[in-house]
């Protein structure tokens, strides 16, 4: 958790919702057509995100270079370590779906694309903050 | 395409979800269970002299910086009542007494420091107002 020692890098908020979208028909189309290269490609993303941060990934390029020039209104910024800790999580599953993928197991496989996918569904539709609601969950389990 | 069936399952469970969660999101409420006591002590902070606003916050989490704001800009000028803020990761021996699951969450106190209601998630200014009004 180095990240937390950082000062906080802040990022327009919309650019975590365009991401989430992305990730949402992303995970749609792997969990529809059983698509381990196309949950591999989510994989590579969600890492880029996880480590360097939200707004270096693909989407966030394709959100600053497109989506944002044609936005009107004020820029609200938040904090990137919030997204950030969504984009570990959905590593984290996406690596578990990869996992089942490579032992031929389809429930595996299936289950952990569907928790991805409802995670970045839900940010996506109700601005769902992941990080609120497992953070400190994990935290109690761990120091149990 | 194999099937849409999970798609639709996956969907169908988030927006359920989705639509439960913002509905429960931010509204003090009372615990059925026995009530919390706490004392300036156990939160590094004198109480208010009639409510405190005791806030747990984390590191992931966007919304606990709108509400710290929100609370504290609106307890400014109320001499009676405190906002504490807390983080909870520091705090985790209190997060685990109060048995308090996700970030922010809000409890309300009385004078003697009964919890008396607790918000989970980001409350509107409204229901602080009434939240406070109501503690006697």
């Amino acid at each position: 958790m180095s990240q937390q020692l950082k000062t906080p890098t802040l990022i327009d908020v919309r650019g975590p919702r365009f991401s989430a979208t992305l990730t949402v028909i992303v995970l749609a189309i792997a969990l529809a057509t059983q698509n381990v290269w196309v949950l591999a490609l989510q994989a590579v993303v969600f890492a880029i995100g996880a480590i360097r941060g939200p707004q270096f990934t693909p989407y966030a390029f394709i959100f600053k270079r497109v989506v944002k020039p044609r936005l009107r209104g004020e820029a609200v910024t938040e904090d990137s370590r919030p997204p950030q800790f969504a984009q570990s999580v959905g590593f984290i599953f996406a690596l578990v779906g990869l996992l089942g993928a490579a032992i031929g197991s389809v429930p595996v496989f299936s289950i952990a694309v569907g928790f991805a996918l409802a995670a970045a569904f839900l940010n996506s539709v109700f601005n769902y903050c992941l990080g609120c609601e497992m953070y400190l969950l994990v935290l109690r389990i761990r120091t149990r | 395409m194999k099937s849409l069936l999970p798609l639709v399952i996956v969907l169908a469970l988030a927006t359920a979800y989705g639509i439960w969660h913002k509905l429960r999101e931010g509204h003090f409420k009372v615990r059925r269970t026995k009530a919390a006591v706490l004392d300036a002590q156990m939160l590094g902070a004198p109480l208010g002299s009639r409510v405190t606003l005791v806030q747990f916050s984390s590191a992931f989490c966007t919304p606990c910086r709108t509400t710290r704001a929100l609370l504290s800009q609106m307890t400014a000028d109320m001499h009676d009542v405190a906002h504490l803020h807390i983080d909870a990761e520091a705090n985790l021996d209190l997060v685990n007494r109060l048995n308090i699951l996700s970030t922010p969450t809000t409890l309300i106190l009385n004078k003697s420091g009964t919890e008396v209601g607790r918000a989970v998630g980001a409350p509107k200014r409204d229901e602080v107002l009434a939240a406070i009004a109501s503690v006697k």
